[in-house]
Formats: structure tokens, sequence, C-alpha cells
């Protein structure tokens, strides 16, 4: 019996997720009504607790993909990778105001190297505060704390280590947990509460999936906004941060 | 058709991923440059042009309507399959640098809307 329904949620690995996902949404969406009467968002608290289940998956199964390597729940490993997310994030924009997005192109533009900029600064100060000296390893920390693909893709451009290189990833991954969790915790004080501000904090923040979570969690309405400016800023990332970025802290050293 | 939704999107999605690579290509970084963000203003874009044109019914709309409200449930899921292992037990240097970039990153973005407001107010 047990044995013939654990067969049947992993050979229908998806659809398992999507009601998995569902009682997990539920739940927390009860919660929040009960427990903080709609003050803490539903979807905060959902995303708060998939990223408690993530921790418990890789604990207890040592793999890399959190509640996704038990072998019944590998579908949430599909539903939550990157072809759905993304298809999600762009189904968003169809309810986004094109003179929204006008109204802070310019500005959202910026806010993307400018964002690059500052991450890997902090990242790099970070670095040689730790005792750091050498320049490929602390502008490769210095991606790393841009997004956990900057900082691999760097490292691998300048030659790093591979512990340099997971080190980095690590800041990324650090980075893109703080900004789910932390999204909706400082948005009032930030006046994250308009598509302007949403794109600004989409060009800075840059982790998609942080951003995404975020903003989900604060407000899903500024989804679209926040997530234009984002999806920019990897590229952006890759392309400063092993050529300008590293030549300028070569030169300081 | 719902299909026709689903359809319109996908295609969105797709040209936005293939642009997104060529771009990245062009510059020469190894990751897709803006793919969903092109994808998000091509999407924008037809759904504005066929308003003129042809009017996407209510049932094409609910095909995209769909997706766009999977996004929270897909997020979560997304959650779920973090590497938290890895970003809490790789030391006090990957979190300090992950955390300072996050809160330098959160103070700027006051003072960059700031900013901008009174370069449109000055424009």
């Amino acid at each position: 019996m047990l044995e013939t329904l654990a067969q049947v949620l992993a050979k229908n690995a998806l659809i398992t997720a999507f009601a998995f996902v569902g009682i997990l949404v539920w739940l927390a969406y009860l919660l929040s009504e009960k427990l903080t009467r709609g003050h803490v968002h539903g979807s905060a608290i959902a995303i708060a607790f998939g990223l408690v289940l993530a921790y418990i998956g890789g604990k207890v199964t040592g793999g890399s993909q959190g509640l996704a390597d038990f072998t019944l729940l590998a579908g949430v490993g599909v539903m939550g990778g990157a072809m759905f997310r993304d298809f999600a994030i762009v189904a968003t924009a169809f309810g986004a105001n094109i003179d929204e997005l006008k109204k802070a192109g310019v500005v959202g533009a910026a806010s993307i190297v400018i964002g690059v900029v500052l991450s890997f600064v902090v990242g790099a100060l970070v670095a040689v505060a730790f005792g750091y000296t050498d320049a490929v390893a602390i502008s490769t920390i210095g991606a790393g704390a841009a997004t956990y693909i900057v900082g691999p893709v760097t490292g691998t451009a300048l030659g790093a280590s591979s512990d340099v290189i997971a080190l980095s990833v690590a800041a990324g991954l650090t980075k893109s947990v703080l900004v789910m969790i932390g999204t909706p915790l400082v948005a009032s004080r930030i006046g994250l509460d308009n598509p302007y501000s949403a794109m600004i904090y989409g060009g800075l923040m840059g982790t998609t999936s942080g951003v995404a979570a975020g903003l989900a969690a604060t407000d899903p309405k500024l989804v679209p906004y926040g997530a234009m400016t984002a999806t920019f800023y990897t590229g952006v990332g890759c392309l400063l941060a092993p050529s300008v970025l590293f030549l300028i802290v070569r030169a300081i050293l | 058709m719902v299909i026709y939704g689903v359809a319109l999107l996908s295609f969105c999605m797709l040209v936005g991923m293939f642009v997104g690579d060529v771009l990245g290509d062009l510059i020469g970084v190894k990751a897709n440059v803006g793919g969903v963000g092109i994808a998000m203003l091509l999407l924008i874009f037809l759904a504005n042009l066929s308003a003129h044109r042809f009017r996407l019914g209510p049932i094409t709309e609910s095909g995209i309507g769909f997706w766009s409200a999977m996004y929270i449930p897909i997020v979560v899921a997304m959650a779920a399959k973090q590497n938290v292992i890895a970003a809490v037990s790789s030391g006090w240097m990957a979190i300090i640098a992950g955390v300072a970039a996050v809160a330098a990153s959160f103070v700027m973005i006051p003072v960059i809307a700031r900013f901008g407001q009174e370069g449109r107010r000055d424009a």
C-alpha cells in the first residue's frame, strides 16, 4: 500500500509538487490570518516555510537542492526551477503599466549599474577585511556578493581557485536568501510601495530569485517592475566584474 | 482559447531568452542578458498592440492570468529548493559579504529614488 503510494507520488513528481506546495501555502495563509491577523503576509510565511524546509532537506539528504533532493518531492525542483519561475515572472508583466515602466526607465537602468558596483565593492571590502590580498580572489568574492551566478562566472574567467569560487557562490546564496526574508520586513522603511521604487529595488538587489520572492511577500503587484530590472543585473555583473571592476581592484592593490 | 494565451506567453519567453543569449554572446559574457525583461516588454507590447488590432479574448487572457497567479506558489517551491545549507555553513566571510551587500543595497533604494524624483522635477 504505502509503497504503491510512494510510487504514484514519485512517478507524478510535478503533480505531487503542486499538491504539496498547495498545502504549504494554505497552511501559511491560515497562520497569517489566525496568528498575525494578516499583519505578516501569507506568502512571506510560505516562503519562510520553503526556506526552512530547504534547510532540513539539505541537512537530511546532504544534497544541494533543498527539499527537492527527497525522491518524493523531486517535483518541487521542477516547479521551483528557472523555467517555471521565469515563465511566471513574464506572465506577471501582463498587468504592468507601461507608463510606470517608462517613468523609472533611466533611473532603473542606472540602479542596475550602481547595484552591481555597490555589491562588488562591499563584497571585495569584506574579502580584504578577512585577509585576502590577491586581486583574483577579492574580485571573485566581490562578484559573488552581486549574485551567485556572477561570482563563479567571474572566478572562472579570472582563474580563481575552486574554494574561492565556492565562497563566492555562498555569498550570493546568502544574499538571495536574505533578500527573500528581509524585503517584507524593511519594505515600508525604504519606501518600497510603488512601481518606481520597485524598479530601483530590482536593479540594486539583482538576485532574480531574491527579488521575486521578496516582492511576492511584500506586494505581488510590484513583481513585474522589480523583476524587469533584476533580470538585467546578472548580465551586467558578468560584464563588469571580470573586466573593469577586476582591473580597478588590481590597480589599487 | 486558453492555449492561445499560454502560447503567446511561451512565444514571448522564448524570444526573450533567445535575444538575451545572443546579447550575452555579443558582449562576450557567459550569461543571459535580460532575457526575462525582454520577454516581459514583448508581452506588454503585444498585449497593447492587440487592443487596437485584434482583441485578446477573456479566455485567452486567462491562459496568461493563470501563470501570473501561479507566481507565488512557484516562488515558494523555488525557496524550498534553495541550497540554504551552503549559504549558512560556508563560514562567516561569505555570510558577512552577502549580508553587507544586501544592507548597503537596501539603504541605497530611498537615496536613488529621491535623486531620481528630483531629477524628474528639474526636467
